[in-house]
């Protein structure tokens, strides 16, 4: 066929080029899913601890909101507390797979290279279907040798793991088209991601809006549950019914976007996406004018997205607050230990501030590798050459990112606080005790920024992982994870977030603030003085 | 007058591959500097050296009579750089990225940043990702030379240009001279650089990143071989033995052969007892100069040219 020539070479090429990428996704997935079902299976031996637990998950809509109760038994009980998260990261795999292979390559140019040999027009949208679908399969009996492995039955296990794996499979499907529509990566990537959210909203809200079946450890999902992938994966029920007839809606789905996706590819220019490319501004603004105007502007798109995030975060998080004043039992326990404060309300204020700190840093993370981006891809040189150093580069996109991070956090202490405010009576007193809290998380998330600015400086080919890396450490071994991870105290000292004052609940004290500017300051002025000595890793 | 640029032994290693090795280079204030050399010769890296973005491993490297490494930002004040591979910013507009390079340079003139947008045929409203190759180095093209600085830092700059477009490059290059400039251009282009340069630096290949000579055209052309046809009543075979002939050889009476530009007069001397019906000598040709020094082929070094 000819639409299809080359598609074997193409095929090996992007198994080689994923050579270390995939399989660092599917291992990562395994051990993480091995590990914690193993945890949770050896702290709930006692089957009154785990009724407990699992009618807790089943009646409390916040946790409805981030897994569905199915049944009484620890598999069940892992998939509440893993699913959603697995599937996230399932569908993230399989869509910057399919970008990589598609859209990338026409954005970078080495599409055309390979479009002009005897490479059919559908062969490398297909070969990178075939590489997501390969990998998704990978994940689905990964999983569940990994549940199996940790004690659970194998049914279940494999249902599991085909369930993570259909909704990879579904995301493969929605970045096949999404690749078609925009002619960039970040637009391809974003808009698939968009998608994702949708799907997460859809599920999470058809859950928590369902009810508990007579048993009370069951729910029963709304009906927008079923408008949403990631509901089809946590309707198949693992440990509890093993249906697979769901996965045959999300297999659907996938064939279905990926007709649309030929369909659209034989429409389309190469190297050009379906929504049409506007023109911009003949001049530059006034803001665009100096190094933090610049680093603004490639921040912007992120910071739009994250904001409307942070601030539905915020109203949700808050709006549970009333339900959080009459929790009682292990969650009570979780919130009182993590928060600091036997006052619960005042613990659950602490504890999503804490949440809010964990994903403003995940923000901060993301703009400021972009650093390392425009230094490896080359958009940095002509910058350099013109009248502006190293540092004061470096720190423009720092502040821009400072200043994205705090208005993060005030968009979800606003919202929260409206919501919460709304709920609890006091909307003033709410904005009142929760903008100034937020604001305490603020050092930590500096920390992490100024460790990836270190990382760029230090390390700058591993910059990227490194920075995740130590952010995702920083995130388990801090006080939301940390603690129910059980880890040992000085462990948990490790993390910056540690360290952060438990605001509202506790007054805040000096000493850890300044402990963290301390730290802050000696990795950012290490990470400067490298940065103003090492060569530009400029591509060729 | 001290020159613009002087670098002397310039020496720069990526790992094990050596980028550099004692290379030298001086452009006068006020001069086309060409800067000759086939791909991975070091022309990019010297630039890059000349500009900060690279610390040089050893040797001398003074810009503007500055130290490029330690007073970058304040060098670039008074010079604009042209990068060979032209990335930009996927989503910001042409027009955008000019101002924010003039910007960042300290201010542009935005009479001549209209005047050039009009000269190059270029859309400042478009964005970046969508221009081509050609016209992504046009925007840098404009951000640069709508800046007035003493110099101009130009790697191979018309890559991607059409003949249209590469005269209206010359022209503009031209015009900066003429107000007192000074520019390094590098290409691989002969062309190019004949008709533009005051004088010009060849790297050779092979010998990474060492200048095989500097000087103008007319002094570089010295370096070869002038070629000669003469058709004469006696076989002419015994030129051979002569010092500084080569490449002799005969068809009937004719004869073809190189001479050093040394030797010509000793030719011709024993040419005459000959019997010369014939002679068509012809000068070295630039392409001759390029290709042997391109191809890194033992041309005979003349002492005080390097």
């Amino acid at each position: 066929m000819n639409a299809l020539a080359g598609l074997p070479a193409l095929t090996r090429l992007a198994l080689r080029r994923d050579r270390f990428t995939l399989p660092a996704w599917l291992l990562g997935l395994s051990a993480f899913t091995a590990a914690t079902t193993a945890m949770w299976a050896a702290d709930l031996t006692d089957p009154a601890d785990l009724a407990r637990e699992s009618r807790l998950a089943a009646t409390s809509p916040g946790i409805r909101l981030l897994g569905l109760a199915s049944g009484g038994s620890a598999g069940a009980y892992a998939m509440v507390r893993n699913f959603v998260l697995l599937a996230v990261l399932a569908a993230l795999m399989s869509v910057f797979a399919v970008v990589r292979h598609t859209r990338q390559g026409e954005e970078t140019g080495r599409a055309e290279l390979v479009g002009a040999a005897a490479v059919g027009r559908h062969a490398p949208l297909t070969a990178a279907l075939i590489v997501a679908v390969a990998a998704d399969a990978a994940l689905a009996v990964l999983l569940g040798l990994a549940l199996a492995a940790a004690g659970m039955p194998a049914a279940g296990s494999f249902t599991a793991g085909a369930a993570v794996g259909a909704v990879g499979l579904v995301f493969a499907g929605v970045a096949a088209v999404t690749t078609q529509l925009s002619a960039t990566t970040r637009g391809a990537s974003g808009q698939a991601a968009a998608v994702l959210g949708a799907a997460f909203l859809a599920a999470g809200v058809g859950n928590m809006a369902g009810d508990p079946d007579a048993t009370g450890l069951r729910v029963r999902s709304a009906w927008p549950a079923w408008l949403s992938p990631i509901g089809w994966g946590q309707q198949a029920r693992a440990f509890d019914g093993n249906h697979w007839w769901p996965l045959g809606l999300a297999a659907g789905c996938f064939l279905a976007a990926t007709a649309i996706a030929v369909r659209l590819t034989a429409r389309r220019d190469f190297g050009r996406g379906l929504l049409p490319e506007r023109t911009g501004h003949r001049r530059a603004g006034r803001l665009l004018r100096g190094p933090i105007g610049l680093a603004a502007r490639l921040q912007r798109g992120a910071l739009l997205g994250w904001a409307t995030g942070m601030l539905g975060f915020g109203l949700i998080m808050g709006g549970l607050a009333g339900q959080v004043a009459d929790a009682t039992g292990s969650a009570r326990e979780w919130y009182t230990r993590t928060g600091g404060s036997d006052v619960i309300v005042d613990a659950y204020r602490t504890s999503i501030l804490q949440m809010a700190g964990l994903a403003a840093a995940i923000y901060v993370v993301q703009v400021l590798l972009r650093l390392r981006t425009e230094e490896a891809d080359g958009p940095l040189e002509p910058v350099l050459a013109a009248a502006v150093g190293r540092v004061r580069w470096a720190l423009g996109h720092a502040v821009t990112a400072l200043a994205g991070a705090t208005a993060l956090l005030l968009l979800f202490a606003l919202g929260a606080a409206a919501t919460a405010g709304a709920v609890l009576g006091d909307p003033v007193g709410e904005v009142r005790t929760l903008v100034p809290a937020a604001l305490v998380q603020l050092p930590a998330v500096l920390v992490v920024g100024a460790a990836v600015i270190g990382a760029v400086a230090l390390l700058p080919r591993l910059a990227g992982g490194v920075a995740w890396a130590a952010l995702i450490a920083a995130v388990l071994t801090g006080p939301i994870f940390g603690t129910t991870l059980g880890l040992p105290g000085w462990v948990r000292d490790l993390s910056p977030f540690t360290h952060v004052p438990k605001a509202p609940a506790v007054a805040v004290g000096a000493t850890p603030l300044i402990a963290l500017g301390a730290v802050l300051a000696v990795l950012l002025l290490a990470g400067l003085i490298r940065l103003r000595r090492r060569d530009l890793s400029l591509p060729a | 007058m001290t020159p613009v640029i002087a670098a002397s032994g310039l020496r720069k290693s990526f790992g094990a591959t050596r980028a550099l090795d004692g290379f030298d280079l001086t452009v006068r204030a006020g001069e086309i500097h060409g800067f000759l050399g086939p791909n991975g010769a070091g022309k990019t890296t010297t630039i890059r050296i000349l500009l900060g973005l690279l610390r040089r491993d050893g040797g001398e490297a003074e810009v503007l009579g500055g130290d490029p490494w330690h007073d970058a930002v304040r060098l670039h004040r008074r010079l604009a750089y042209v990068p060979g591979e032209v990335n930009l910013w996927p989503n910001l507009t042409g027009g955008e990225v000019i101002d924010l390079l003039g910007t960042l340079r300290g201010g542009l003139d935005n009479k001549r940043r209209a005047d050039l947008l009009d000269r190059f045929d270029l859309d400042p409203a478009k964005r970046c990702r969508a221009y081509s190759k050609g016209n992504r180095q046009k925007i840098a093209l404009v951000a640069a030379f709508s800046c007035d600085v003493e110099l101009y830092l130009l790697d191979e700059p018309t890559s991607g240009l059409d003949p249209l477009m590469e005269r209206v490059f010359q022209d503009v290059v031209r015009e900066v001279r003429a107000a007192g400039r000074t520019v390094l251009l590098s290409s691989h282009i002969l062309s190019e650089v004949e008709a533009l340069c005051d004088r010009v630096t060849i790297v050779r290949a092979g010998r990474a990143g060492r200048a095989a000579e500097s000087g103008t055209f007319a002094e570089l052309r010295h370096l070869t071989r002038t070629s000669m046809v003469v058709d004469t009543v006696r076989p002419a075979g015994g030129l051979a033995a002569l010092a500084g002939v080569h490449d002799l050889h005969a068809e009937g009476r004719r004869t073809y052969f190189t001479v050093d530009d040394g030797a010509v007069t000793g030719v011709l001397a024993e040419l005459t007892g000959l019997g010369v019906r014939s002679i068509v000598s012809t000068p070295p040709t630039l392409e001759e100069l390029f290709r042997r020094h391109y191809a890194g082929s033992a041309a005979p070094q003349p002492a005080g040219m390097r």
